[in-house]
């Protein structure tokens, strides 16, 4: 009895680490859904442009091969959600700079210690002798201040509405605990203000609003946190489709089908197709905790989508002990520091153009030497084209 | 090259090479070195000659310790050349206040490791260094084997013949991740690390003419394939659903952001043999690991690139792995 039942909670918890993708990559799944996509396709009067927000979808959507599967009239255009990707080099200087302070631990998460600021990146500020650390969760930063009471660590948050809420409990056990030493420089970003940015912003160099996106595929993991109900204004007000999407390749593949189909029978709404998941609401107590501690910045400047407004979040004016951002003030830089000339970042994070564009792509900037942000994270959709996306056919391009 | 070495530069894949070429391949440059085979052949093809540091850390994983892995890592590297490994030489670096019981332990293992492979201790040196110097243990081994089976080389790769993998791939990098201090995730999971002598020496006895072998260390599968494409000038086509991966370094590797592809392995190699020879090669494997599969063809498609097939047809490259590797943070 006491084995049949351990073998029974073996069994179950083998099926539940399987279940959480196998059946999300099934070939023949995949297959049908290319089908169904292909016959809808061939009703649509024009091309249409899918922009799929996530720079985790645009890792999916090029591993998985998933334009190969397309037909030519429906095509991706990428967008601007990698956060190690949209973060200007002055706020990595920032990163740069604390961590080359006196006593300082430098903590953040993955990618970011990759990414070259004007001095270089907090990889090369660590062979110089920085103590820079990643991790996993931010809540590790509190074992790593108790283990060095005279040092002070700066945990230096990045990420759309996902990891907000982690940085958040970490500032609420700081306060709980009583913690000292640990400092935030919170570079948070949030999603439905930077699409509206992509809808209404013009074209400097051409002068004119002239953005390809004809739907959205919005990403799943931040609607888990924020709801559905974020997008609920780009069908109604921007004439755009949203369809709420998983990020494996059967998600991916039934998301696009679902937008075809939108275009097919001239709808426009917002859907969820993840739904095993994601409701209009969210996660009210996430969100909570997330207004409990932080406010919006009236402006963020995206690196190549310049100031957006109100897509940034700040610590709120009670927790300003808490923020380097102040306590550093003195030796921060302020200045605004342009992206290398020939790098297009800009153009591809606004989804205006795609990778391979870019005259620098796959010669001098590689993930070995990355110039622009895009080619440093997987996330990055010039990294994703550089690691997955050789053999699929170039030619289709987003003006198409 | 950059100014200042990062830790990208010993990752075993793009960084690492490039740091061997434009230092050590400059100055050192010969033709013995040219051939960069796991290890050197001297001596008219005589004896393989090898050398390897460790420093790993944390020093005891599941399924292992740095003495076990510093024994497998260098015998290994002989094995790959068709070599049994004889004459082994062991430098020690211990800081300063490191526990005799632990090191005793450490040596314990590797003397259980060197009967495994028939070799001896023949030659050793001992360094003590101040507290901080180094992380409390590096060990560097260098083996001498004699070759009883000629002509492997990742250069000989062709057209038509199979490339197999001795069993599931990704378990040490896997273990050591989740072992890793700050990293708090529970498994189950042990290193496969092992001495690969033995397995060697049964495809020898069955009569396997083997074209190419290496053990996937640091850059793992994803790292010998690639090397062997270039080598050889060929292409590698993987069938993407045939690479065999415990689920737990799946899970991790999904959680993380990993390939299992991508991650070392310590006693997991990789074989090429002609097509015919390949049902047999396959069984001998597979008497010591089930899980030992074919992965892969060898084409001349894209010259020089590994591709991956897909079940549901698409294709893609499988690069050599970049940077450090980093968990992807959302």
């Amino acid at each position: 009895m006491m084995n049949a039942q351990i073998e029974r909670v073996i069994l179950m918890q083998e099926l539940e680490l399987k279940n959480l993708y196998d059946d999300f990559r099934d070939g023949k799944t995949i297959q049908a859904y290319a089908k169904i996509i292909a016959k809808d396709a061939k009703k649509l009067e024009k091309p249409i442009n899918i922009m799929e927000v996530c720079g985790g979808h645009t890792h999916t959507i090029m591993k998985f091969g998933l334009p190969q599967l397309l037909p030519k009239n429906v095509n991706f255009i990428h967008g601007p959600g990698c956060p190690v990707c949209i973060m200007p080099k002055e706020r990595i200087d920032h990163a740069y700079v604390l961590s080359m302070q006196e006593n300082v631990i430098l903590v953040t998460l993955g990618d970011m210690i990759k990414v070259p600021g004007s001095n270089g990146s907090l990889q090369d500020a660590r062979a110089k002798g920085a103590d820079v650390r990643f991790v996993y969760s931010p809540m590790e930063c509190i074992k790593i201040a108790k283990d060095n009471p005279d040092k002070t660590v700066i945990f230096f948050a990045i990420g759309f509405e996902t990891t907000t809420p982690m940085t958040a409990v970490l500032v609420e056990q700081v306060i709980k605990l009583k913690i000292p030493n640990i400092l935030f420089h919170i570079n948070h970003v949030t999603v439905p203000e930077v699409m509206v940015e992509l809808i209404d912003s013009r074209d400097v160099h051409v002068d004119s609003y002239n953005n390809q996106i004809d739907a959205f595929l919005g990403p799943s993991h931040v609607s888990v946190i924020a709801g559905s109900k974020i997008y609920d204004k780009f069908p109604k007000d921007y004439g755009r489709p949203v369809v709420v999407t998983g990020f494996e390749p059967v998600d991916a593949m039934q998301g696009i089908s679902m937008i075809v189909k939108q275009f097919v029978e001239e709808r426009c709404e917002l859907e969820v197709q993840y739904k095993r998941v994601v409701n209009h609401d969210g996660n009210l107590k996430a969100q909570g905790l997330i207004n409990t501690y932080f406010e919006k910045m009236s402006l963020f400047r995206w690196r190549g989508l310049g100031n957006v407004p109100d897509s940034g979040l700040k610590l709120r004016d009670v927790y300003a002990h808490l923020d380097a951002e102040k306590v550093y003030k003195s030796v921060l830089p302020i200045a605004e520091i342009e992206d290398h000339k020939l790098c297009i970042c800009g153009d591809i994070l606004r989804g205006m153009a795609k990778p391979q564009e870019c005259t620098i792509f796959g010669t001098a900037c590689k993930p070995t030497t990355p110039i622009g942000s895009c080619m440093v994270s997987s996330e990055g959709a010039c990294a994703a084209y550089y690691k997955y996306g050789n053999l699929i056919d170039t030619s289709k391009s987003v003006s198409e | 090259m950059t100014k200042t070495i990062t830790i990208a530069h010993g990752n075993g894949g793009e960084e690492n090479n490039e740091l061997i070429k434009s230092v050590f391949y400059k100055h050192f440059k010969n033709d013995i070195l040219a051939k960069s085979e796991d290890a050197a052949v001297i001596e008219d093809g005589k004896l393989a000659f090898t050398t390897d540091s460790f420093t790993v850390s944390p020093l005891f994983f599941p399924g292992g310790d740095i003495g076990k892995l510093a024994v497998c890592g260098t015998c290994n590297d002989l094995a790959m050349m068709g070599a049994k490994p004889k004459y082994i030489t062991c430098s020690v670096i211990i800081e300063e206040g490191f526990p005799t019981r632990d090191l005793e332990k450490i040596v314990k293992s590797m003397k259980k490791e060197l009967e495994i492979n028939g070799a001896i201790v023949v030659s050793g040196d001992t360094k003590v260094v101040p507290r901080g110097s180094v992380d409390k243990l590096f060990i560097n081994t260098t083996g001498i084997g004699e070759i009883q089976h000629k002509g492997i080389s990742a250069s000989n790769l062709k057209d038509g013949m199979s490339v197999l993998v001795s069993r599931d791939v990704g378990t040490h990098g896997a273990t050591i991740f989740a072992a890793r201090e700050g990293i708090e995730l529970e498994s189950t999971l042990q290193t496969d690390c092992a001495s690969l002598y033995p397995e060697v020496k049964k495809l020898m006895d069955a009569g396997i003419a083997i074209v190419a072998m290496r053990d996937a260390t640091r850059g793992g599968v994803s790292a010998v394939l690639n090397e062997w494409a270039k080598s050889s000038d060929v292409c590698v086509e993987v069938t993407e659903e045939s690479i065999p991966v415990q689920e737990e370094v799946r899970g991790i590797c999904e959680m993380l952001g990993f390939e299992a592809v991508d991650l070392a392995n310590e006693g997991t190699f990789v074989l090429c043999v002609a097509k015919a020879d390949e049902a047999k090669a396959l069984e001998v494997l597979q008497d010591t690991h089930k899980t030992a599969t074919v992965i892969a063809s060898v084409s001349e498609q894209y010259k020089g690139r590994v591709i991956l097939n897909s079940s549901w047809g698409t294709k893609r490259f499988l690069d050599l792995p970049t940077g450090e590797l980093l968990p992807r943070i959302c």
